[in-house]
């Protein structure tokens, strides 16, 4: 099971309440202003770092590269919108929205 | 493809399909889960399995006691109550949401089952499709 999350994790608790009902290694996709949670140097990115032990967290490249982010937290792994496809052609998603 | 996968799609058609509604907003502040209650409505017609589950500000969806006359709007929390005839057998509520918000079962609807979020990731992940609110 994919979870998406697309709002800012500064703005709502979308990210915080996505990670408390994802399973145990369901992994998470950060799109639209859900990427501002795969920013390095935030005061999530404890928060951030302590789930990607768990999970993979995925976050879209054209959405990080729209908002000039370029520093991302160690671990998380960029896909593009062909690999977003990839993600939720493999498995069944929960947006988490 | 080989006859056997065609009869193997035939008979999972058949099968009921797996939904969960995810409610996650308070009712009146936004119109969607009162859409997602239409939807389930709607939903009834293709007698599929669904389930709800009520997380975050999606707990006060079933808070008893709404009364929205001064506000021009359809109470509807009323309604959850009665939907076991269109197919949904499971209405879910997170504990840790209501704890945080000051409630208990007993300031809910009847027929909610207050669960742990742990509970809530197993149903989640045990879905087919799932459709948020």
């Amino acid at each position: 099971m994919l979870f998406t999350v697309n709002k800012s994790p500064f703005t709502t608790e979308n990210l915080r309440s996505c990670l408390r009902f994802a399973g145990k290694e369901a992994p998470v996709l950060l799109y639209e202003d859900g990427v501002y949670g795969a920013q390095a140097g935030t005061a999530l990115e404890g928060f951030v770092k302590s789930a990607l032990k768990a999970r993979a967290i995925y976050a879209l490249k054209e959405d990080i590269a729209a908002r000039g982010i370029d520093k991302l937290i160690d671990g998380v792994q960029v896909v593009d919108y062909s690999g977003f496809v990839d993600l939720v052609a493999e498995q069944n998603v929960c947006p988490w929205i | 493809m080989a006859d056997d996968e065609i009869r193997d799609e035939e008979e999972s058609s058949e099968e009921k399909t797996k939904f969960l509604f995810i409610f996650k907003r308070a009712p009146h502040g936004a119109i969607y889960p009162y859409e997602g209650l239409e939807v389930i409505l709607i939903m009834a017609a293709y007698e599929q399995e669904i389930t709800a589950a009520f997380v975050d500000d999606g707990v006060y969806c079933l808070k008893k006691g709404q009364d929205t006359t001064g506000i021009g709007i359809k109470e509807f929390a009323k309604t959850f109550k009665v939907l076991e005839p269109y197919g949904v057998e499971h209405l879910y509520a997170d504990r840790a949401s209501l704890e945080a918000r000051g409630l208990t079962e007993a300031d809910l609807i009847t027929g909610v089952e207050v669960v742990e979020a742990e509970e809530i990731a197993n149903v989640i992940s045990a879905q087919k499709v799932i459709l948020p609110f």
